[in-house]
């Protein structure tokens, strides 16, 4: 969709953009808002995360051939079942899985791989094809056909990164520093007094978006929730309770994108990563018990992804290189746990040394655009890509 | 009359004065268009320059902007972009290449310090204007180079051809050793490499997107064969016992071609023309393309054998141009709004090196474009995150100008979007340099004291500017936006300065 017609959609250069206080007042729209009772969390690992060693395959041999240092012994990993084991750092995450609320999703990628981060990323923000450019992430090509309701803060809610990713192209996302001095900084943003054309009403959409959201958040201070919740210290833990608090705070938002990294383990790779999986797992368990305590649980899906995995064989840096698949997490009161997809064999790798991928990453998307939010995905994913039962 | 009521005459007052031209001076385009000419072209333009400029008519104008174009650079490059290595050095251990690779990092925090001061200092802003323009075409990004001294290279091949001949440039960029290595690495070319370059070179740099088949695909491939570099350091190698001599077909002309004569064919497509104008079009001109103008300026293009400055004249003479619809029409980049605004508001920066991050935060990291296709820009440079940040540099620097130098601690915070520690780190996130050696920790302490020099030596004169502004006999307003503000604060009588910045009208050009 041409960004100018989605700017139509959202109502830009309209009343919306010059008085927030009536688009809150709006009644919302029945079904955008029974649709968005459901909200997807992504987790963004950044820089690649090494699948082999978060969810090891520690019954095949040549997992430990090809990785005579960085292998984890099976007495080290959490047995999940005869064929793989879990990371240990990750063991916050095990009452999920034995809640059966953790699914992991395994041997995810996409035919002709790109092994570069800034490439691979965006193929996996726009679900565009590896030799396709996109302009909108997936999510806000879904948004611009399924608008939030109007009393929503925002479309997004993303914490601890300025990029956008699946929210660039259009969204209105709330971008917010660790340390959150969003509402400091959003005092910048003035209302119009007269319309703009053109790019001016752009820029002007955009200040009114950041107006509203800040509005929304200034008003819910009276209502603020102090959640009991304790979050871990780590930065990780620190994204998680920013996200948690403003969305306890907040009237509503569709997503949240967090972000943890970097996992780009080009050299000494044991101590970084279990560091990352620690924080990911502390941070994640705290965000389950948040949104327990806003009785959100049941309505909150959690996802994982990272642009790519890595390399089966470490490098001569006791470290991994760029690779193509990797197994991800969804956990969420209603999510169906378990083991999704195959294994990986190490046996049988492609020409550049590294893993084919079996279930293609837009399978994932598939599964939240038509099965969590009720939506058709082949028109928002260029194809038409089978959902996993995960909920 | 009420307060409101003289505010709303006053504010259509302006918005009067914003539309049609100001006959001011005789003969003269008048002080709206000159702003326009100068900020589309250009930088956002200081008071003295407007006033020169609207002396002038539309004709003589663009003729002068385009005579005072330069192909070599008016500030001197900094010993260490200079003296930059060609090419890595073999046997390094694991210490010294990492040392290497920060080394590598530190230059280019000095190259991008450089082509900032450049910007600021060139008397002609349209040669770094395309400058930016072609380093945005023939995209390459130091992140995949990472050899500052060809990045540098390739800048100043941008510069040489900044107004030149596209042709001379499509053939020098697409051997340039920047280049090679950046479409090698960021494509991922092990299979097929010539085939995948023939794709780049039509769908990036000439045809763009649908205007070939695969069929031209994989024969202008087997006229590459043949071309290839030394992945080190690039340097373009031609190997005639790789080169497949037979008879190829092309665009449905056949012949035993080699990748020269591939170009040269891509040159006579008209569609190449038709890109490069459209894409001209919707840097200088508005979002969209009138493909009728376009076709005829392609024209003119083809016909003048790819001379760029016809071309450009043609664009700047034409109607849509100067149409009154499409004033405002087009968002400033980042480099635009920081650039400009240093310059407008005649803001003395010796070293512009604490600006290389506010850049970087707004999404302009220059040398290092996201992805081949480069930054999309317009729009695209503003979002939630990016506004506020953009509004932010923006106070900082009003507040800064409207206490003068009186305000210093104001002014060591100007232009920087977090403490200095943060700012002066230009090793990149993806590159945790575990094992800080001596030699980092060195470079690091000395960028520190670089930034707070470089902050303490920034010259604001909030007086010279009001007084220049004054002999202009211009309203700020006038002076600083492309059209009618649109916050209240900014349509009083007399507004500040912060005011006028932080309007919306601002962001636009």
């Amino acid at each position: 969709m041409k960004r100018r017609d989605f700017l139509g959609v959202l109502g830009a250069g309209g009343l919306l953009a010059i008085s927030p206080t009536l688009a809150m007042a709006a009644a919302p729209s029945g079904a955008a808002s029974e649709r968005f009772r459901r909200l997807l969390i992504l987790v963004e690992l950044k820089g690649g995360n090494d699948g082999l060693n978060t969810i090891v395959p520690y019954a095949d041999p040549a997992y430990y051939a090809l990785r005579p240092q960085l292998g984890i012994r099976p007495e080290n990993l959490i047995r999940l079942d005869d064929r793989v084991g879990l990371n240990k750092a990750l063991s916050p995450l095990m009452p999920l899985w034995e809640g059966g609320q953790m699914a992991v999703v395994q041997g995810l990628g996409y035919p002709q791989p790109n092994l570069s981060h800034f490439r691979s990323i965006e193929i996996w923000d726009t679900a565009s094809r590896s030799n396709q450019y996109l302009d909108a992430g997936w999510v806000t090509r879904m948004l611009a056909s399924n608008p939030v309701p109007p009393a929503f803060m925002a479309d997004a809610l993303i914490v601890g990164s300025s990029d956008l990713g699946p929210l660039a192209g259009g969204a209105r996302a709330v971008t917010l520093a660790v340390n959150g001095d969003f509402e400091r900084q959003a005092r910048l943003a003035a209302l119009a007094s007269r319309p703009g054309g053109g790019a001016l009403a752009h820029v002007l959409k955009v200040e009114a978006d950041v107006s509203h959201a800040a509005q929304s958040l200034g008003n819910a201070d009276s209502l603020r929730i102090a959640l009991k919740t304790e979050f871990p210290v780590h930065e990780f833990g620190r994204t998680c309770r920013t996200a948690c608090e403003t969305l306890a705070r907040s009237s509503g938002v569709a997503v949240m994108r967090l972000t943890i990294g970097s996992f780009d383990t080009h050299q000494n790779q044991m101590g970084r990563h279990t560091a990352l999986l620690t924080q990911l797992s502390e941070g994640l368990s705290s965000v389950k018990s948040a949104l327990v305590e806003l009785g959100r649980w049941d309505d909150s899906m959690i996802m994982t992804y990272s642009e790519f995995g890595r390399r089966p064989r470490e490098n001569q840096s006791a470290g991994t290189d760029h690779g193509t698949v990797a197994p991800h997490f969804v956990m969420g009161g209603k999510v169906r746990g378990g083991l999704y997809g195959q294994t990986p064999t190490l046996d049988r790798l492609d020409e550049t040394d590294n893993l084919p991928w079996q279930i293609d990453f837009r399978q994932m998307y598939a599964t939240v655009l038509e099965r969590w939010w009720q939506l058709p995905s082949q028109d928002l994913l260029g194809g038409k890509f089978q959902s996993l039962n995960i909920v | 009359m009420t307060r409101r009521m003289l505010q709303m005459a006053y504010a259509s007052l302006l918005a009067l004065t914003f539309v049609g031209p100001v006959p001011a001076i005789a003969a003269g385009m008048g002080t709206a268009d000159a702003f326009h000419l100068l900020g589309r072209t250009g930088f956002t333009p200081p008071p003295d320059e407007i006033l020169q400029y609207a002396a002038l008519s539309r004709e003589a104008a663009v003729d002068q902007l385009l005579a005072r174009v330069n192909t070599r650079p008016v500030t001197a490059y900094p010993a260490s972009v200079i003296d930059a290595a060609g090419r890595p050095q073999t046997q390094l251990n694991e210490a010294e290449r990492r040392d290497f690779v920060a080394d590598q990092r530190f230059r280019t925090y000095d190259l991008r310090a450089w082509w900032l001061g450049e910007m600021l200092q060139t008397p002609s802003p349209l040669t770094e204007r395309m400058t930016l323009f072609w380093h945005n075409h023939f995209v390459s990004s130091e992140q995949k180079v990472r050899l500052v001294s060809l990045m540098r290279d390739q800048n100043q091949l941008f510069r040489e051809n900044a107004v030149g001949n596209f042709g001379n440039l499509l053939h020098a960029a697409s051997k340039d050793p920047a280049m090679v290595i950046y479409l090698d690495a960021a494509t991922n070319r092990k299979e097929r490499p010539n085939e995948n370059f023939a794709r780049e070179v039509m769908e990036l740099f000439t045809l763009g997107e649908g205007h070939y088949s695969e069929q031209d695909i994989k024969e202008a491939a087997r006229a590459f064969t043949g071309w290839s570099i030394d992945r080190r350091n690039g340097s373009f190698i031609y190997r005639p016992g790789l080169h497949d001599d037979g008879e190829k077909s092309i665009f449905g002309k056949t012949g035993n071609f080699d990748g020269d004569d591939v170009l040269n064919l891509l040159l006579a497509r008209k569609e190449t023309s038709e890109f490069l104008v459209a894409k001209l079009w919707r840097e200088f001109v508005s979002p969209q393309p009138d493909r009728a103008e376009v076709e005829r300026i392609a024209t003119i293009l083809r016909d003048r054998q790819y001379e760029m400055k016809p071309a450009l004249r043609a664009l700047f003479l034409s109607k849509a141009f100067w149409d009154a619809d499409n004033r405002a029409a087009l968002v400033k980049s980042p480099t635009e709004l920081v650039v400009g605004s240093l310059r407008a508001l005649q803001i003395s920066v010796p070293d512009p090196s604490p600006f290389i991050r506010t850049l970087k935060v707004l999404g302009q990291e220059l040398f290092a474009p996201p992805n081949v296709k480069g930054w999309p820009g317009n729009d695209a440079w503003i979002n939630a995150s990016t506004l506020l940040e953009r509004k932010q540099f923006l106070d900082r620097l009003a507040r800064a100008e409207e206490f003068g130098s009186a305000a210093q601690p104001q002014a060591r915070r100007m232009g920087m979007n977090g403490p200095p520690e943060r700012a002066s780190a230009p090793v990149a996130d993806d590159q945790v340099i575990r094992q800080r050696s001596a030699f980092v920790m060195e470079k690091t302490e000395a960028l520190r004291q670089r930034t707070q020099v470089a902050l303490r030596d920034i010259r604001l004169e909030p007086q010279s500017w009001n007084q220049s502004l004054a002999r202009s006999g211009l309203d700020m307003r006038n002076a600083l936006l492309a059209t009618a503000p649109v916050a209240q604060a900014s349509m009083d009588a007399q507004p500040g300065l912060r005011a006028v910045l932080l309007d919306a009208a601002y962001q636009v050009k």
